[in-house]
């Protein structure tokens, strides 16, 4: 029978079907921890005097609380360095690889992972965290899960599931200079909304899909959550094995013709039949900017701010009314005359090496505008380290901008990089949720070069708004 | 989880109905770290602040069976409350009426959550008030609650599944395990190159 990308790996992952209506028993490859959501689970296996079954199928790193500056002195957060301590306290004792502040390989979840190589096609992985869909870029099934079900894939490398829906989102034609991955992604959130992909995993196809580096697809699957879904996948195909092949946990010699024979089985059959199908035509997009206070609230650069009166039903025109009063904007100001204060490029969406590239690209030779704070955060530490390898940094600094250690950083504010009450910020993460960047903070989701041109005009800018440097 | 078939311990009246998940335990609670040590959290207000309140008074501070009023565990969904409770050393809660996801998660972590009639609980509040100290029997192999040596004996709802589980000492992963061989057996399959993250490989410097 003809299957979907999704269903074959799904195939593939059953340990124990569910009979009469029951889930199945499906087996995780990779399991990904950091220090928020794990303490409890390691506590369960304590308390029932548990061991992990598969120690070596489990990789832990710090970064949702981590400082990114004065990284060699005590965490001053104590709930921060508590949780901190807890994670590495739980990996020695049960002995769980991890990667602690100070330590190359540390970073965000979803960059250690692929750059480790560890992240392959046709895994399964989990973490709990909601934005384990960036793995699916791979050709993977990554989703994020709860703390207890930390707990059971610790003691038992198994979940019980029910099969999830799939859904095809095609996006044909080529991209126009200067739009990207990011500008992708926020216009099938905006397409489909927060809750259309909810139950579904989305498999991202297409000419412009398979033009995208697979730093591009990460940022891609990252967001699928973002619309709700459970998951985001890409099949794999060259451009994911030259970025797989080589890496320390890659398979290697005659392992890895065998892995890359098995994995160019990964797509969705000719004839397969998805569960919803949605098309967008790549020529005909634009850089995106969320207005809103979900991710699904986000509009063409040049746009203006939309009245809720546009909006047609009950709960998008409320939803409108609301997020309008919290970012206090106009209804009609065009987007790009909205001055932001702060500049947050980095997270898990648009923290790795090529998306400081592409920043680096814009800003270079400029200066910022005077009025905006610029931090800049790469993903990991290790993409630091390339980033200055390439002199990245001395771009970064000469424009005026902060270089700071990797970690989740302003994504989430759990450590001190948060905006203020009121502060407005353009920022390559992925919610704009009240208060996610800081209490009262309000945040315009953008892509890394929308990012860069905002930064030095001071206001939401593309960079074909710049004038040419001489 | 451990396989619960009965229990006998101190009962404790609790006149109140309606005690939400943030009495049992307030939110300040939720920061920690561990599954574990969260019975100085369990009715904190009230054990703080009201010296009459139950738990404050001997022998029922040393009790193990709680009798409480309708609609027990309403709230926020926080797995805390069951934790909280188990910690303090209960293993049973008796009540004419739970919130549903009390309920569940209280099946989860094998805190045995009875359903008897608003009658009968008042009359064993009546028995324990009178006689402090009283030992509750809480048989979950007759669904059936015995108030020390008065011969009381009231019968107790909860559903099969729940109380099949807890019979079994099966939690989710109890479960789960059951299936082993399973597992093993899918391991036994898996291509050697599958991702492995010990022993560990650290790239080159570039
Ligand atoms: S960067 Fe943001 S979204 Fe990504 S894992 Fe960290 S907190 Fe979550």
């Amino acid at each position: 029978m003809a299957s979907t990308l999704a269903e074959k790996v799904w195939q593939d992952h059953v340990v124990r079907r569910g009979e009469n209506g029951e889930p199945d028993l499906l087996y995780i490859d990779l399991q990904l921890l950091h220090e928020v959501t794990s303490p409890q689970a390691f506590d369960g296996l304590r308390q029932e005097g548990r061991q992990p079954r598969r120690v070596d199928q489990q990789l832990a790193t710090e970064d949702h609380n981590t400082p990114t500056i004065d990284i060699d002195k005590p965490i001053a957060d104590l709930t921060s360095r508590t949780q901190i301590d807890t994670l590495r306290r739980n990996a020695e004792e049960f002995g769980v690889r991890i990667h602690s502040l100070g330590d190359k390989d540390q970073g965000i979840v979803h960059v250690v992972g692929p750059q480790l190589g560890l992240t392959m096609p046709g895994i399964t992985v989990v973490c709990g965290d909601s934005h384990t869909s960036t793995h699916g870029a791979f050709g993977a099934l990554a989703f994020g899960i709860g703390t207890s079900e930390v707990e059971h894939v610790l003691a038992t490398q198994t979940l019980s599931l029910k099969p999830f829906k799939t859904m095809a989102i095609t996006v044909d034609g080529t991209l126009k200079p200067g739009v990207t991955a990011k500008d992708v992604i926020l216009a099938v959130i905006a397409k489909i909304g927060t809750g259309g992909g909810a139950g579904y995993v989305l498999e991202y196809r297409g000419e412009a899909i398979r033009s995208l580096s697979m730093e591009g697809r990460m940022t891609v699957c990252n967001m699928s959550i973002e619309a709700g879904a459970r998951a985001g996948m890409i099949a794999p195909d060259e451009t994911t094995f030259e970025y797989v092949k080589g890496r320390p946990h890659a398979p290697k010699g005659a392992d890895w013709d065998e892995a890359v024979a098995y994995w160019r089985t990964l797509r969705s059959d000719d004839d397969a039949v998805f569960d919803a199908e949605v098309h967008i035509d790549a020529d005909e997009l634009e850089p995106f900017v969320t207005w809103g206070t979900n991710p699904g609230q986000g509009l063409p650069l040049s746009a203006s701010v939309p009245a809720p009166e546009d909006f047609t039903d009950d709960t998008s025109r409320t939803a409108a009314e609301n997020a309008l009063a919290y970012m206090d904007l106009v209804p009609g100001t065009p987007l790009k005359d909205i001055k932001v204060d702060t500049v947050f490029m980095g997270s898990c969406t648009n923290g790795r090496i090529e998306d400081l590239r592409a920043f680096a690209e814009t800003v270079k030779g400029r200066e910022k505008h005077p009025d905006v704070r610029v931090m800049v955060v790469p993903g990991s530490a290790r993409v630091r380290v390339q980033a200055e390898q390439e002199g990245l940094h001395e771009v970064f600094l000469a424009f005026g901008a902060e270089w700071r250690q990797a970690g989740c950083s302003m994504c989430l504010g759990m450590n001190p990089d948060q905006l203020k009450p009121g502060e407005r910020a353009a920022s390559t993460s992925n919610r704009n949720f009240e208060g996610r960047q800081g209490k009262g903070g309000r945040t315009h989701l953008v892509s890394p070069v929308v990012a860069a041109a905002t930064a030095i005009r001071g206001t939401l800018s593309s960079p074909s708004d710049l004038q040419p440097t001489a | 989880m451990e396989a619960f078939t009965t229990h006998t311990g101190i009962g404790v009246p609790l006149r109140r109905s309606n005690v939400d998940t943030d009495q049992i335990i307030p939110a300040v609670y939720l920061k920690r770290v561990t599954k574990t040590g969260f019975d100085d959290g369990l009715f904190n207000a009230w054990r703080a602040n009201d010296p009459d309140f139950v738990l404050n008074r001997e022998p029922y501070s040393r009790g193990s069976v709680l009798v409480a009023g309708s609609d027990f565990g309403t709230g926020s969904s926080r797995e805390h409350a069951v934790w909280a409770l188990r910690d303090y050393g209960f293993k049973a809660v008796l009540s004419s009426r739970f919130a549903d996801i009390f309920r569940g998660n209280a099946g989860k972590q094998g805190l045995v959550a009875a359903q008897l009639t608003q009658d009968d609980i008042e009359q064993l509040w009546k028995i324990l008030e009178e006689n402090p100290g009283t030992e509750v029997t809480v048989d979950l192999v007759e669904r059936q609650v015995h108030a020390g040596d008065t011969g009381a004996v009231f019968p107790f709802e909860i559903d099969d599944y729940t109380r099949w589980r807890i019979m079994e000492g099966l939690d989710d992963i109890g479960l789960t395990l059951r299936h082993e061989e399973d597992i093993t057996a899918f391991e036994a399959t898996r291509p050697s190159w599958m991702p492995k993250t010990l022993p560990a490989r650290i790239a080159e410097d570039a």
